[in-house]
């Protein structure tokens, strides 16, 4: 089999219509695309039968350059839009395409309770730790001490963990990469797609325009080296925190747990209901 | 959906049932399968009843965790092709008001129940109030029309409600359905209607194949084809400025004026269909009661009671809010010398209704806030005193 190239994917999966994008140069956006559309395509998925929901703001435009059925709606609310799509027909696949900023700042809420219900759904949540589109304010995901221009003397707060959250509220399928782990992300989505229940995958990307050029990750080489640096597969970072001398532990300071977090199975909102329905449901 | 099996589940013709009960049946009656809500008072028994009733006939009820999230479901849920519902009331629906916009932006059929109660704020949770009629014309952002309906009684609450989803379907449109705590508490005798005495109506679905279909382009009556999810079309569907394609178009002028004035044109050239009103021995009449809601009730009395004396009173009520009934309001303000507008707010429909008269008739306004009810003696004696 000839090895599948973007451009063939770009053709196959996407809108030509809406080229060019509106992402600036050294954004990793794209590249979660890229790698969403490379899943979907492994797993053979009938994008007649998907929906692609995303809120507002950066990587929430990404539903508009997927041609098929695309719901993108206000700021923070797009899993509550999913929830009504999947639960109303719960055949359809529902892919939610959402950011820091929309998916656990204003949308935060929405998050917990749509983990909660364990809606089936697949959640790619770009983390770019900042409010990209309005050009770079402090996002619930900024590391402490970052410069954005609502932080212009560094973040004083600390950020939040959206996996972490997102495991504790027991989402069957929980894992974070940075895009520039090329692979494991594609099979992460693929896992997610897959799994009967809410999945999560953030996805770290760079966001040159807006974050990295107040703190010293303008470059692409920089800012890719940094993840690099800065990732450490979960199972290690979580053996060296229980069982790691203190002198091991040290090196976890702003070190990035990635990785598959959580993978497990739970019963989902729709098969639920199908039984609360099949229980009560009247006689014609 | 099986038609026996919602008249199964709303069980005997007649009963003896609540406002916002009556709402719950008449959407079950329209079609209505999807409901996402969140428990508020006085609007809750709504919810309750959908939540009772939905599973019986395989629909589906789900309680959302707020309600921004409530209406989003419900708009989410529309685009599968399901008729949609939800209900609230006054801190609710100000939550509601960004993503009511982006159902009319988007043209999401999808119906929205008010039981108004008093604000601002928390306000009085158990009593009633028409505080919100504004709120419902401009409580979202930017240039819109909506539609918004006011049941008089409880009866009416079920036939409205029926009303607001044929309209939704109709227009393509968010509908609102406004009552109030008391009503929506009030208990009245209620007949359920046969299907041969109700008009059910669905969204035109679009009949051409996904390569001709154009989402948001219209023919003559400016309400676009739906094809729902999943059905292969590849809809885009946005609340940014949009084409015809439903592409987003945010920073073209000539787009946005096609598409925002098409969305309030839709409404605006229809309304010989969607502006309705009951007119109450307005022949001959020299004084005009306008009122609308629960209000409408107490000014019939008074009207009966002002012939019985020999004064020419008549009623117009007022049955859907907005659009609003201007040419009825100016056809009668040639005709009678005074109107008088009893409302349960400090005066919001007084307002088009003196935009509408323009100077052509006296207009008096009998406010009442607080949670009671006018009495009829106290409007009886505003028209003895006003004569």
């Amino acid at each position: 089999m000839a090895m599948k190239q973007a451009e063939d994917l770009r053709e196959k999966y996407l809108r030509q219509s809406m080229f060019p994008t509106i992402f600036c140069d050294g954004c990793g956006i794209g590249n979660v695309l890229n790698y969403t559309l490379w899943a979907i395509d492994e797993i053979e998925l009938d994008i007649d039968r998907t929906v692609f929901v995303s809120g507002i703001g950066c990587s929430s435009r990404l539903t508009g350059y997927v041609n098929a059925d695309g719901l993108h709606t206000t700021h923070g609310r797009a899993l509550a839009f999913a929830t009504g799509v999947k639960v109303a027909n719960p055949d359809l696949t529902v892919i939610v395409f959402t950011g820091d900023g929309d998916g656990s700042g204003i949308g935060g809420n929405h998050l917990l309770h749509t983990i909660r219900r364990n809606i089936d759904m697949t959640v790619i949540l770009v983390n770019n730790y900042t409010y990209g589109m309005t050009g770079g304010q402090v996002a619930p995901t900024t590391p402490m001490g970052s410069i954005t221009t609502t932080t212009p003397y560094g973040n004083s707060e600390w950020p939040l963990d959206v996996c972490e959250v997102a495991r504790a509220l027991g989402a069957p399928y929980v894992a974070r990469w940075p895009v520039t782990f090329p692979y494991q992300p594609i099979k992460s989505i693929e896992q997610g797609i897959r799994k009967r229940g809410f999945a999560l995958i953030e996805m770290l990307a760079p966001c040159p325009t807006a974050y990295g050029r107040r703190n010293n990750l303008r470059a692409l080489d920089q800012s890719w080296k940094w993840y690099k640096d800065h990732s450490l597969l979960v199972e290690e970072y979580e053996r060296i925190e229980r069982f790691g001398t203190d002198a091991e532990r040290a090196t976890l300071q702003g070190k990035i747990k990635v990785g598959v977090f959580q993978d497990s199975e739970r019963e989902c909102f729709s098969d639920q209901w199908r039984a609360v329905v099949e229980r009560v449901k009247l006689k014609a | 959906m099986d038609r026996n099996l919602i008249r199964k589940a709303l069980g005997a013709k007649v009963q003896f049932i609540q406002g916002d009960e009556a709402c719950a049946y008449g959407a079950l009656l329209a079609g209505c399968t999807f409901f996402g809500g969140y428990p508020i008072t006085p609007a809750t028994e709504v919810a309750e009843v959908m939540a009772r009733l939905l599973p019986k006939i395989g629909g589906c009820y789900i309680q959302m965790e707020d309600e921004i999230a409530s209406i989003a479901a419900i708009i989410g849920a529309s685009w599968t092709g399901a008729k949609t519902m939800t209900s609230t009331s006054g801190p609710g629906f100000s939550l509601m008001q960004e993503n009511l916009g982006y159902g009319i932006m988007t043209e999401t059929p999808c119906v929205i129940i008010n039981v108004q109660r008093s604000g601002p704020s928390t306000g009085q949770p158990t009593l009633g109030a028409y505080g919100d009629m504004m709120q419902a014309r401009w409580g979202t952002h930017g240039d819109h029309e909506i539609i918004m309906l006011c049941p008089a009684n409880v009866q009416e609450s079920l036939d409205l409600t029926i009303t607001a989803f044929n309209f939704a379907e109709r227009y393509r449109t968010p509908v609102l359905v406004f009552i109030d705590g008391e009503l929506g508490h009030m208990r009245e005798r209620v007949i359920i209607p046969e299907d041969d005495e109700i008009a059910i109506v669905n969204r035109t679905i679009s009949n051409v194949s996904p390569d001709e279909y154009v989402p948001f382009g219209v023919n003559g009556d400016l309400v676009p084809a739906f094809a729902p999810f999943g059905a292969g079309y590849h809809t885009y569907v946005t609340g940014l400025t949009h084409n015809e394609q439903g592409l987003p178009r945010a920073s073209s002028a000539e787009v946005h004026n096609r598409l925002v004035r098409r969305l309030a044109d839709k409404i605006l050239n229809n309304t010989d269909d969607i502006v309705l009103y009951e007119e109450l021995e307005t022949d001959d009449c020299e004084i005009l009661l306008v009122s609308y809601g629960i209000t409408a009730g107490v000014c019939r009395d008074v009207v009966a009671t002002a012939r019985q004396r020999g004064v020419k009173v008549g009623m117009l009520r007022l049955i859907t809010i907005w659009p609003f009934a201007e040419e009825a309001v100016a056809r009668l303000a040639q005709q009678v010398r005074m109107m008088i507008v009893s409302e349960m707010n400090m005066g919001q429909i007084i307002h088009p209704i003196r935009e509408a008269v323009a100077g052509r008739c006296d207009v008096r306004l009998i406010s009442k806030i607080g949670g009671a009810l006018h009495m009829p003696a106290e409007i009886m004696e505003a028209v003895e005193q006003w004569r």
